[in-house]
């Protein structure tokens, strides 16, 4: 009996290691799955060697190293999940760049931004926000940063970016379309949470939440001046695309499937019309036909629904 | 050609004999200690929804029957399941009728398709919002035609309306459809298990989760109650 004791306690103690084995294996995979700040210290960043594409130039995720950690990381975070130091006092919070969530796409919701869409919020920042132009960047280093966020989240090696919506050429403004558009405002009931006079303040305005639970306010088409910007560019190109795309992380869904490519200009010529300070086309055409938007007339009528209170959008001036 | 007959029977003997041996596992959901109090909603910026109810509806979080049931609890096979990775073909449906969901959990297996409807005459947007899976969020006006979707990992998915702040669901992607969502009364069943050892879990979106193990040996039925612990908030 006593000769089998050795044997028995090699036995256990493999046993043992076998089992802590299995415990850290367990440890590792519940920590990556979810978020868990302060839980230890961090494991150090693998810089996947990712890259992007813009026009003619390669970004390399590598050489955006330096350049993250010191322009970044404060709101983002070393880890791109949004815990930098300055995070707390910011709103709208930084974005988390491990959920590969993003705003700003040219491409259907729920599926990743292409490069150039990145690129375009590093060259544009954005309105309203802490996310400043970085314009004293080269195009290289840009392009350099945009392959680095995606070292962040495994999305960007299993799936490719989404294809970016068709747009069709825009149509002239007449006081037609801008008709249209309020119309489609009305139907679409953007008003619920852009208000009537998209002053961002319908009846559900001050219930929204983004993603992450933080309280978000809807776009005031109103407040700005003549150069107002949204959050996701300035072009009428831009405006057609944030409704169709939706804003994810947001509450802004997306409306590609429920807006004819046509319909979306008209309606992206009435929302001009709530920037009431700003000049441009839309508000001459108003202008000139006295600033009434005159009822629409739908010449193929489907049954729908009209708001049922008194709600209605006013629009115009 | 020939085959064929001989093919049938062997599938009816197979149907047959797998029916014989098909157990259940039914029970009862309950709570213990007070759950929070729902609060009536108040859809009066909603006059199309608001005059669907004669009365008006309550909060879901927490709905509770007679004999302390617990209903919306979401019973399903977590571990042992004969069926993970076999997708059903049907489709199921998720409506948006009187600004509410039915049903408030949507349970589904992994990959398959399920759709929206939208029955109101008000839009809304559909914002499911996943921790594992992908996040999309879009408009459905009415008459709309509806949006079919699927979510491809195993997740609990809070459902939001962010047009209409009262509207809350859950998806419950699972990696098996021997599953069921407690009833009034907090009865469930889980019928067609072949034998087998099961891990049962019941989820539910407040009290969280419960397990239990549960044995199959061959035409019977097994009883597993759970039993939550509620809290007021």
């Amino acid at each position: 009996m006593n000769n089998l004791k050795p044997m028995r306690c090699i036995g256990a103690s493999l046993f043992a290691a076998l089992m802590g084995l299995l415990f850290l294996a367990g440890f590792v995979s519940g920590a990556s799955a979810q978020d868990t700040p302060d839980a230890g210290p961090k494991p150090s960043l693998v810089v996947k060697p990712m890259e992007s594409h813009i026009d003619n130039i390669t970004g390399h995720a590598a050489n955006a190293k330096s350049d993250y950690r010191r322009y970044c990381a404060g709101c983002h975070g070393d880890y791109g999940d949004a815990n930098g130091e300055n995070a707390v006092w910011l709103d709208p919070k930084p974005r988390n760049f491990t959920l590969a969530t993003f705003k700003c796409r040219s491409t259907l919701t729920g599926t990743l931004p292409t490069d150039e869409d990145l690129y375009n919020t590093l060259v544009r920042g954005i309105v309203n926000s802490n996310m400043p132009v970085w314009n004293t960047f080269t195009k290289q280093q840009r392009a350099d940063l945009v392959a680095y966020i995606k070292i962040f989240s495994p999305r960007w090696e299993k799936e490719k970016a989404g294809e970016p919506i068709k747009i069709p050429a825009e149509p002239p403004v007449t006081i037609d379309s801008i008709a249209h558009g309020k119309a489609l405002f009305t139907k679409l009931e953007c008003w619920k949470c852009h208000g009537p006079h998209g002053e961002g303040d319908g009846p559900s305005a001050s219930t929204l939440t983004d993603s992450q639970d933080n309280p978000i306010r809807p776009y005031n088409f109103a407040l700005g001046k003549n150069d107002s910007r949204f959050k996701c560019g300035s072009t009428n190109q831009d405006i057609y695309k944030i409704f169709m795309t939706g804003v994810d992380g947001t509450p802004m869904p997306s409306f590609a499937d429920v807006i004819q490519p046509n319909d979306a200009w008209d309606l992206v010529h009435f929302l001009r019309t709530l920037q009431i300070h700003r000049h441009g086309k839309e508000n001459e055409v108003l202008m000139s036909a006295h600033g009434v938007i005159p009822p629409y007339v739908d010449k193929n009528p489907a049954p729908a629904a009209a708001p049922a209170d008194n709600k209605a959008p006013g629009g115009g001036q | 050609m020939r085959r064929k007959p001989i093919l049938i029977a062997l599938l009816t003997l197979l149907a047959g004999s797998s029916l014989m041996f098909a157990g259940t596992v039914s029970g009862k959901v309950t709570y213990t200690g007070t759950p929070a109090h729902q609060k009536a909603i108040d859809m009066s910026k909603e006059p199309s929804c608001a005059k669907q109810h004669a009365t008006p509806i309550s909060t879901e979080t927490v709905v509770t029957g007679a004999n302390n049931a617990l209903e919306n609890v979401v019973v399903y096979i977590s571990a042992g399941a004969p069926d993970e990775g076999q997708v059903p073909t049907q489709a199921i449906t998720y409506t948006q009728k009187g600004c509410q969901y039915l049903p408030h959990v949507l349970p589904m297996h992994v990959n398959q398709e399920f759709e929206i409807l939208n029955d109101d005459q008000t839009s809304h947007n559909i914002h499911p919002l996943p921790k594992v899976n992908i996040e999309w969020n879009k408009s459905q006006p009415p008459g709309s035609p509806p949006i079919k979707e699927k979510y491809d990992k195993a997740e609990f998915i809070e459902v939001k309306c962010n047009i209409h702040p009262w509207m809350h669901g859950y998806f419950a992607v699972l990696k098996t459809s021997h599953y069921d969502v407690s009833k009034e009364g907090g009865d469930f069943k889980l019928p067609n298990l072949p034998p087998g050892k099961y891990t049962l879990t019941a989820w539910h979106e407040k009290y969280g989760t419960q397990t239990a193990d549960v044995t199959i040996t061959g035409n019977e039925t097994k009883d597993v109650n759970f039993t939550f612990k509620a809290t007021a908030y």
